[in-house]
């Protein structure tokens, strides 16, 4: 017998009707294998089958918030592909620099990490002053830990790694504190940076950018979803505003690939042109 | 010769996708499997290898180059097709889809492995059921161990390399351990095994055609 935990398609099918009918929440668009997991994941974290599960999606409203924060994956890092920010660093800054103002969003930013990793780069090159970072996603909790900006120290080793391999020769301890075992992000790194709740599946523009990363968001996504916020991206940018993506995403629709110009076609960093 | 009984060739005859688990010690016979390969090979084949994000890696080209079936890295969206080869990226989960395209996926490592084996053969074997074989090789922990079981419950054809020949017996023997696998087998029946598929689905295409 497979554990009670298992559910089939058909079933998960359900769960994502019942979500969206009691929650207003859009999955319909979602990868079902990623969806599928994450939700086996959760019945099995806590004990629940498949009666048990709908039943608390119906009637427990604190079990909602838990259930959206475990079926998005919130798995990020800080200069995770240092290359990727060694790139922006090397081909994106400069051009940026030339901004009176530089607004980056973060979408899906989860707690917050990359967020940071850009406001690091920014301070780095003299340009944090001027700008202003939005971090956005749809699950409060994450965006409740990417305010708070305290990471656990263990972790920062990793991230002090890969800051050094985007090729600078300086310590990634020089923009946080360490006390006990948590790193807080330096004060001064939080006070250009505005974290909310954006739905990519159904929340419009809410401003103009000129730098959007969205790195790990899109492979969630079928892709239908995945075109609409391309477009979404593109009206959100500003004329020569610049788009990064994950390494294993890119830019597929024609229509949307040629208004932009590709800045390095290996970690998919692309510029508005048209 | 293999010794292929009729509900072996049964599965057989009805997969569609081959999977491969490999780690530690199992490259180089990954590596022959893959070339041994026949053109026109009547699976798609997902090979989960444990590999660090920290390399880049030509691995795909020198097979394609060496072999007789286009090897690739999976990309997001891809849709299985049968006579390639399709190797998870490091740092990411492979998922397949209902519609038998890929989705890559970035959650947490597991046995601390991205990709994991485990991950890939029960996604697979959630849209394939018994039309997946999963084959796991030589390996230093327990990844794919699961995986196998859970094929195996779905129907789907288990095989595991002969710990004995294995290089780092951890992962097969591990196999072995948590639930009864429909064939254990030294190297070179695993070859066997590949000439067996190629025959038998050739017998079912035919078949088909008549």
């Amino acid at each position: 017998m497979i554990a009670n935990e298992h559910i089939t398609f058909d079933e998960l099918e359900q769960v994502i009707q019942l979500v969206n009918k009691v929650h207003g929440f859009d999955f319909f668009e979602y990868s079902r294998a990623s969806l599928k997991r994450r939700v086996t994941r959760i019945m099995g974290l806590k004990k629940l089958n498949l009666f048990d599960l709908k039943g608390l999606l119906i009637n427990d409203e604190n079990f909602f918030e838990i259930f959206l924060k475990e079926i998005t994956v919130n798995v990020t890092e800080m200069f995770r592909d240092p290359e990727f920010f060694k790139s922006v660093r090397d081909n994106v800054l400069p051009y940026l620099a030339s901004f009176q103002h530089i607004k980056i969003w973060n979408a899906g930013c989860s707690t917050g990490e990359e967020v940071y990793s850009y406001a690091i780069l920014l301070q780095e090159q003299g340009l944090y002053e001027r700008s202003m970072l939005y971090g956005t996603d749809i699950n409060s909790d994450v965006l409740e830990e990417a305010k708070t900006g305290i990471y656990d120290l263990k972790k920062m080793k990793l991230y002090s790694e890969n800051y050094r391999e985007t090729g600078i020769r300086r310590s990634l301890a020089n923009f946080y504190t360490a006390q006990y075992d948590a790193a807080a992000i330096n004060h001064n790194l939080k006070s250009k940076t505005l974290f909310s709740i954006h739905n990519l599946v159904s929340d419009g523009v809410f401003n103009e950018f000129q730098l959007i990363s969205c790195r790990n968001v899109l492979i969630y996504f079928a892709l239908n979803l995945q075109q609409k916020v391309m477009q979404l991206f593109y009206d959100s940018l500003q004329p020569l505003g610049f788009l990064c993506l994950g390494s294993k995403e890119c830019l597929r629709n024609e229509t949307i690939s040629k208004r932009f110009k590709v800045i390095d076609k290996k970690f998919n960093i692309y510029q508005k042109i048209a | 010769m293999l010794d292929i009984n009729p509900d072996i060739e049964k599965k057989i005859s009805q997969a569609k996708v081959l999977m491969v688990g490999c780690s530690a010690g199992g490259f180089a016979l990954l590596h022959d499997l893959i070339v041994h390969l026949p053109e026109n090979f009547p699976l798609a084949v997902v090979v989960i290898i444990h590999r660090s994000r920290k390399y880049e890696s030509s691995l795909e080209k020198i097979l394609t180059a060496k072999g007789s079936i286009p090897v690739r890295l999976a990309e997001d969206k891809d849709i299985l097709m049968p006579g390639n080869v399709y190797f998870a990226p490091a740092d990411y989960h492979l998922l397949l889809e209902p519609d038998y395209s890929f989705t890559l996926d970035f959650s947490e490592p597991v046995h601390f492995c991205r990709p994991s084996i485990d991950v890939t053969f029960q996604s697979v074997s959630d849209v394939a059921g018994s039309k997946a074989i999963g084959v796991l090789l030589s390996g230093a922990n327990q990844d794919g161990a699961f995986g196998i079981k859970y094929i195996g419950e779905n129907g789907g054809l288990t095989v595991v390399q002969d710990p004995k020949e294995a290089e780092v017996n951890t992962m097969p023997e591990s196999a072995i351990k948590l639930s009864v696998v429909d064939m254990i087998l030294k190297n070179d029946e695993l070859f066997n095994l590949l000439d067996e598929i190629y025959r038998i689905k050739e017998v079912v295409i035919s078949s088909n055609k008549s």
